[in-house]
């Protein structure tokens, strides 16, 4: 029978020197999908969840979905799953760009490296041939060069992911970057590269589509689904025409929009780095990943330089967390993050957290070499990234390590504004209660695209829903952190999911792969997902204690703003959460285990 | 007075923040009528800071943002 996957995987075995191909079980893919689903059944089978993040015990795995490399809109999505250096708990931190589908191309769903190497190498992978390659004139360098490097080596057709010196040096904010401005972002993937020696991948492949299991099929579900993402004005029009940051002047407007490393929630000044302020001033065209209906990323001209510029995220977070309406500034230091290869939301965030602790005397104007960590100075959000990305001065390999190790230092662990040591991202959870229980469950650590409650309850999509309430709030995290979980493991971007839902996505499964999911057994796949890796976490050392927010969120009210006095309920909803969950002080019962298939 | 704030498309061919004397509007949807802007255009609409609907009563002083269908993450 036909299907998607290619049944087949790659494990490089840096320690050994080696490259085999193995036989991926058609069942066991079917069962966890792919991507983030998959990737985590196989590092949790390998036993992976015990093992020391930095060390050559731990594997990372960079996995595509079925969808990947198909005709599916956005299909061409790639997933990097291993263990975190930040949380020491499941990473899995997706991309788009093209690498993800010209793998799939060239014959593999995935690669799992392990080990070692006792040189920087990288791995070069043509169809067939796969080859361990001496990195030395390539380790230090900055990504964009090192994919200029390769692809002059490679040809111009070749896809190059690569690490930056932060991944080098194992800082643990480190992210892996593809076709220049692509990123695996969170919870520090390019550092357990980096604890390899793994400089690189670069993958070039004959082919240019893969067939599915039913071509009609496909044809008519994702016809469909087109025309559903280009008739609807989140997908059609707003993304296209202003990026993500068309979000500063919403979430700034309710007066959920972190500021002064969430001191404040309004931003006086946001309007200044919008979307808006971005497309008149900055904007040379639409970026797309493949197969993109939508194109949200932004081209920019950067001082005469053609670059990737800032999402949402990094643009609030050295925006106004680090109380900057300096665009320019925002622009320059999203793309030092993108060179060096740093997280472009911890990296900043844990700039806010260090501006917090300059402002209340922990760190010294001593301490910072010239460059104060004052509110408001752009020279201070670019420089300090580069100390960060290159790791050249004491305090800045500290903060690469992320906000949470770097207040704790000062012995503030309360102003880190993260999650499971992961820093959390641009919306206020005490002005909307729903993604509280997102941040706070995430397996992953702080993060909003795990169940994107903003939709409903900032957005009013698929309906709108009052953001102050905790009512049925716990219901609907869990049915958006399954449906994600599905998306992430199938191969597709998230983005789809303002226009289309479950039927679509098990309707090019199904056409795609030979399963025959409905909407209830495709959102259960996601829930199977959702539960594995929290017992990974469990296994990995996670109590219950770690579903939680910072303390300012729970105990500190919004000071002022149309979110004033708010605080998050999550006393009131995280029992909630667990009790749809099924779960028991933090973990699935025996009995929803054995529901899923777990057991 | 009351603020009316105006984002992305919205923007378009119109100021980005105007000002209008209350007299005269009663509810989110006369501002709308007033801009001609339709209803169906507005995804989102902020009361001073919290969703509402066109309906929904207005008063001096009061801070109208208005968005088209619009999101990202």
């Amino acid at each position: 029978m036909t299907t998607s996957y290619n049944l087949k995987m790659l494990r490089v075995n840096l320690t050994a020197n080696t490259v085999k191909t193995e036989v991926l079980d058609e069942a066991l893919a079917k069962k966890f999908i792919g991507g983030r689903g998959l990737g985590t059944k196989i590092l949790y089978d390998e036993g992976i969840a015990k093992v020391e993040p930095l060390s050559p015990e731990n594997k990372i795995i960079f996995i595509n979905g079925p969808l990947t490399g198909t005709n599916v809109p956005t299909g061409g999505r790639y997933m990097v799953v291993t263990k975190s250096p930040l949380t020491g708990m499941i990473a899995s931190s997706n991309s788009g760009g093209v690498w993800g589908a010209r793998l799939k191309y060239a014959g593999y769903d995935a690669i799992i490296v392990e080990g070692k190497s006792k040189t920087p190498v990288y791995l070069s992978i043509k169809d067939d041939k796969v080859e361990i390659l001496p990195a030395e004139d390539i380790w230090g360098k900055e990504t964009l060069k090192v994919e200029e490097i390769l692809k002059e080596k490679h040809g111009k057709e070749a896809s190059v992911l690569n690490i930056g010196p932060a991944g080098e040096q194992m800082f643990e904010l480190a992210c892996i970057m593809n076709e220049g401005d692509r990123a695996a972002g969170r919870s520090g993937v390019g550092a357990v590269m980096g604890s390899k020696l793994l400089k690189a991948i670069v993958v070039s492949a004959t082919r240019t589509l893969i067939e599915p299991n039913d071509k009609e099929k496909l044809r008519e579900v994702v016809t469909g689904a087109l025309t559903k993402i280009r008739e609807n004005g989140v997908t059609g029009t707003g993304l296209p025409t202003y990026g993500t940051a068309v979000l500063v002047n919403i979430v700034n407007n309710i007066g959920s929009f972190p500021t002064r490393n969430w001191q404040e929630s309004y931003f006086a000044e946001a309007d200044k780095t919008g979307g808006e302020s971005l497309k008149e001033k900055y904007l040379v065209k639409q970026g797309y990943c493949h197969r993109c209906p939508i194109g949200c990323g932004r081209i920019v001209n950067l001082d005469g330089k053609i670059v990737g510029g800032p999402e949402y995220e990094p643009i609030w977070a050295y925006g106004a967390n680090c109380n900057i309406d300096d665009l320019h500034a925002i622009t320059l230091a999203n793309f030092w993050c993108n060179e060096l290869g740093l997280d472009a939301i911890s990296t900043p965030t844990t700039i806010a957290a260090a501006m917090e602790l300059y402002q209340k005397g922990y760190i010294t104007e001593a301490d910072c070499g010239g460059v104060p960590l004052v509110w408001g100075s752009a020279e201070a959000i670019v420089e300090w990234t580069k100390h960060m990305g290159y790791g050249d001065n004491k305090l800045g390999r500290l903060m690469a390590s992320g906000s949470w190790r770097l207040c704790s230092h000062y012995g503030v662990p309360e102003f880190s504004m993260s999650v499971k040591k992961q820093e959390m991202p641009a919306y206020d959870a005490r002005g909307i209660q729903g993604i509280g229980i997102t941040y706070a469950t995430s397996n992953r650590g702080g993060c909003h695209v795990r169940g994107y409650m903003i939709s409903p309850e900032v957005l009013g999509l698929p309906e709108p829903l009052d953001r102050f309430s905790t009512e049925g709030k716990a219901t609907w995290t869990k049915i958006f952190q399954d449906l994600t979980a599905v998306i992430d493991s199938c191969g597709m971007c998230l983005f789809t999911s303002f226009a289309i839902g479950a039927p679509e996505y098990a309707g090019m499964l199904n056409a795609a792969t030979g399963t025959t999911y409905d909407v209830a057994g495709v959102l259960e796949a996601g829930e199977r997902i959702y539960n594995l890796e929290r017992l990974f976490n469990k296994e990995a050392g996670m109590v219950a204690a770690d579903d939680t927010l910072p303390k300012r969120l729970l105990e500190e009210p919004i000071p002022d703003g149309p979110s004033k006095g708010e605080v998050s309920k999550l006393n009131v909803t995280l029992p909630q959460y667990y009790e749809v969950r099924g779960w028991k002080d933090a973990f699935p019962t025996d009995e929803t285990l054995e529901r899923l298939g777990l057991k | 007075m009351i603020e009316i704030r105006l984002f992305a498309t919205l923007r378009e061919n119109r100021e980005k923040i105007l000002y209008y004397e209350a007299e005269g509007l009663l509810t989110a949807a006369d501002i709308l009528h007033r801009l001609t802007i339709p209803s169906a255009d507005v995804a989102i609409l902020l009361i001073n800071g919290i969703h509402a609907k066109p309906a929904d009563a207005v008063k001096d002083y009061d801070i109208i943002a208005l968005f088209p269908p619009v999101g990202g993450g």
